[in-house]
């Protein structure tokens, strides 16, 4: 009874893996991402994914056997996973098949010859048998993974991880290293192709990893304990150089990067100011806002109004002047959009913020509007910030020349915006240390309790509204310098949507969670080209993920640290009554 | 002892439901005075209608000599009323220590900018905010868990950091919603004992809503009764055990004669 259980569970799970496969072809991404490697002549990305499937299959099915029957027993583990292996082939076989006589193409736009051809391996459909051998070896791979000890698995999982990782942003360390001279240059083409790694940088990584791994788990108590035993300044001045260390990193990396990689960390950049403006609505005070747009749109504009040497500049001050003066419109805006919302709680208050956001989008984007904000032709020739004398930082309404150093470049605004960020990340840390911060998270919590302990509501969410406002005009106000101009049409609802789905990615009213979020979600989408064009669908499963796996975010904020720490710093006398 | 807060005529509606109908009530400073009556008496209602919660309808309700029925929440607390829920409303999600300074919030003045900088001032207030909540929490006996997160903590202390975050506002009168729902006999025993030192130590008047009537006939001075949200008595303890219209509102008519005591004892246990 039990036997047959455990081979039809199996069954089922290579099913359900098939279909995934299936899925990632009809939607393009095995077809777009087999055009990266991971190893160069070995395996692509596009290949990867389905193998990865299968592989996962058959660790799935076997872990499913050990539940079943309670305890590992190898030969059904390795059945299982081999059944499960099997069957994932067998779905993907017979998809090749139906859709070599079947014309899919006219509903699903990715089922390309190529496509077919690419899991044929190049041989039509007389090469289905070999999709057959793939499924069950992977699948029987993956159900031997699992009667493999913890302590060879782990090491196993961080090199393939690694070689993963540094598959997908080869292009990345490779101009990095690429425009260092001598070694460095070299190291790069040994390690690196140009569409993944190549076959001596995989060994190495893979290598690599496995050694540092096996290492670290043997040897991380000891370095531990040495740590440990540092005097008080030993342990601070290992943090002061791990502090200079990483500011050296981003110091140097605009340089080193090139202004591609610059304009990404703006972009990530902005996307932190958002998040962080944000977070003091949602995160801290509980207020969800789905028009946060708005802001970054009045602060964007009223720098190109401010700046521009087009027919829409109203002034031409200098860069230095506008933003303060950006910050400040958006915060009275901030303030305009709470009045009318402060009684809406919870998801009105939610449409109720969205319509706000729209609004904003379409008059900035309308006729009515045109003659002040130029419509859909929007505001251009935004100036650049520019260093130079006092004359130049006062002056207004005259031709300006930049005697100084211009700040045109991303690689130069990077710079701005970097401490921009770090900036408001503090600010927003100490605010979230002080009264007001405990009051917006009381009205997060419970506001009528809040109120009757006290709290001002109208006072408190309004100062909310005002200061995300505020960190979001700023946000608005670098981006209308880094691009030089703003149009309505890049003011849309999902500037908005990504914000939220970042902070909830990152971890709610967490400051470096903001961070975390913000990388993963807007990052590494512009640094993998392939990626964004899945990237929405990428960003579901990313939330779906974060909220079924990990509710509180990937860097949770610091209560709930802080209590994981004491809990283990010292732990809690056990209850004496009761 | 002049009456520190008085409800005249007070009428709170839902609908067609009169929650709280024409009540008169008085609460003697320095007293611990306690509101008895059945499930649905209007008790939770009338404890709102002090507080800001809901607005009466009808009547004034006056403290200290001010008018508050039409104040809100925030602006009643200032004045000096704090209180306590039925069902615990703690700020789950943050520290026991900060839900007590949320408490001292009114006591606060600093603004976002000195917040930012950190002024000299600000980091005072906020020293002094961290001091007194930290005595506080000592005070309801909750010593070194203020860094806890209030949904981690038993529902005892839970209890307990719900009235130490009511004493950060420094009430002069402090509503308990049923302090003891819930707890043990022993827990009950140690409550009976908190709130008179609540009152002996720091002076504070206290009105508590409260089922199990061990508590209520041990530790009252004066108790009202409520029933369809009607004042139908108010005396002593000795007093209303005795009254024939309360023994009828709880347990009908025809159980009037039986001994209160008993009854009340049985009626205690049954909601505990």
């Amino acid at each position: 009874m039990k036997k047959e259980n455990f081979i039809w569970n199996s069954i089922k799970i290579g099913l359900v893996a098939g279909a995934i496969g299936i899925f990632l072809c009809l939607v393009g991404m095995v077809e777009i991402f087999s055009k990266r490697d991971v190893v160069k002549d070995v395996i692509s990305l596009g290949m990867f994914l389905l193998l990865a499937t299968s592989v996962l299959a058959g660790f799935i099915a076997s872990r499913r056997t050990s539940d079943l029957l309670e305890g590992n027993k190898a030969v059904s583990n390795l059945l299982a996973g081999t059944f499960a292996g099997l069957f994932t082939g067998i779905v993907l076989a017979l998809f090749v098949l139906f859709s070599s006589q079947v014309n899919l193409r006219a509903v699903f736009l990715n089922v390309t010859p190529a496509l077919l051809e690419l899991l044929t391996f190049g041989q039509g459909t007389d090469g289905v048998w070999q999709i057959l051998v793939f499924g069950t070896v992977a699948g029987l791979v993956g159900g031997a993974f699992l009667l493999l000890s913890p302590s060879i698995r782990k090491p196993i999982v961080n090199a393939v991880m690694v070689i993963i990782f540094m598959a997908l942003f080869s292009s990345l360390f490779r101009v990095i290293m690429v425009n260092q001279s001598g070694g460095i240059e070299k190291a790069a083409k040994y390690l690196f192709s140009q569409t993944g790694l190549t076959a001596n940088g995989g060994l190495i990584f893979f290598f690599g990893t496995i050694l540092v791994s096996v290492l670290r788990s043997s040897q991380a108590g000891k370095v531990q304990n040495l740590v440990d035993k540092l005097p008080q300044k030993g342990k601070l001045s290992l943090r002061v150089a791990s502090i200079i260390l990483l500011a050296y990193v981003v110091i140097m990396l605009p340089n080193a990067a090139g202004p591609f990689i610059a304009q990404v960390v703006v972009i990530i950049s902005l996307y932190i100011l958002m998040g962080l403006g944000l977070n003091i609505e949602i995160g801290f005070a509980g207020l969800l806002d789905l028009g946060f747009v708005a802001f970054y749109a009045i602060g964007a504009y009223t720098v190109g109004l401010l700046t521009s040497y087009g027919e829409f500049g109203l002034q031409h001050v200098s860069f230095w002047v506008a933003v303060p003066i950006a910050v400040l419109v958006a915060m009275l805006f901030g303030g305009l959009l709470g009045v009318p919302v402060l009684g809406v709680r919870g998801d009105y208050l939610a449409i109720a913020t969205l319509g706000f956001g729209e609004i904003v989008r379409l008059l900035a984007g309308s006729d009515f509007m045109a003659k002040y904000l130029g419509g859909p032709r929007g505001i251009i020739g935004i100036q650049k910030p520019c260093i130079g004398t006092l004359g130049e930082f006062v002056a207004v309404d005259v031709p300006r020349v930049c005697n100084g150093i211009e700040l045109g470049k991303p690689q130069e605004i990077y710079f701005i915006a970097i401490a921009s960020a770090l900036l408001i990340a503090f600010f927003s840390y100490r605010l979230r240390e002080s009264r007001l911060g405990r009051a917006w998270m009381a009205i997060r919590e419970d506001e009528d309790v809040a109120e009757a302990l006290g709290i001002k509501l109208v006072q408190a969410k309004l100062l909310a509204y005002m200061l995300g406002a505020a960190f979001a005009g700023l946000g608005g106000a670098i981006f209308a310098t880094l691009v030089g101009s703003i149009f309505a049409s890049s003011m849309q609802l999902i500037v908005s949507i990504n914000v939220v789905a970042l902070i909830i990615v990152g971890g709610m009213g967490s400051i470096p969670g903001v961070v975390v979020g913000a990388i993963a979600l807007i990052g590494l989408p512009e640094l993998l080209r392939e990626v964004s064009e899945f990237r929405f669908l990428l960003y579901g499963a990313a939330l779906v993920t974060v909220m079924i796996a990990k509710p509180e975010g990937l860097w949770p904020s610091q209560n709930i640290r802080r209590e994981l720490h004491r809990e283990e710093a010292a732990p809690i006398p056990s209850e004496t009554t009761s | 002892m002049t009456p520190i807060l008085i409800a005249q005529k007070v009428t709170k509606r839902f609908g067609g439901l009169v929650a709280v109908n024409s009540v008169d009530f008085e609460i003697p400073e320095k007293s611990i005075v306690s509101i008895i009556g059945p499930n649905g008496a209007g008790k939770t209602t009338f404890f709102n209608c002090i507080t800001g919660f809901n607005k009466a309808d009808e009547g004034t309700i006056t403290f200290e000599g001010a008018e508050i029925q039409n104040l809100r929440p925030d602006q009643i607390t200032r004045l000096g009323i704090s209180r306590t829920y039925q069902n615990i409303r703690l700020f789950a999600n943050m520290t026991a220590l900060e839900n007590i300074m949320v408490g001292q919030h009114k006591f606060l003045h600093a603004s976002w900018v000195s917040s930012i900088i950190r002024t000299k001032g600000m980091m005072a207030e906020e020293k002094g905010a961290l001091d007194e909540a930290q005595r506080l929490l000592n005070y309801v006996g909750l010593k070194g868990k203020g860094d806890l997160l209030a949904r981690n903590l038993p529902y005892g202390e839970q209890r307990r950091l719900e009235i130490a975050r009511a004493l950060a506002t420094k009430p002069k009168l402090l509503l308990l919603d049923e302090p003891s729902a819930g707890m043990n006999p022993r827990e009950t025993e140690d409550l009976t004992a908190f709130i008179h030192r609540l009152r002996d130590e720091l002076g504070i008047t206290i009105l508590l809503i409260e089922h199990h009537m061990r508590v209520v006939m041990g530790i009252s001075e004066k108790i009202t009764v409520l029933d369809y949200g009607q004042r139908i008595a108010e005396g002593t303890p000795k007093e209303i055990q005795s009254n024939p219209r309360v023994i009828e509102a709880y347990l009908g008519r025809g159980a009037a004669t039986e001994g209160m005591e008993n009854a009340h004892e049985r009626f205690g246990n049954k909601k505990s």
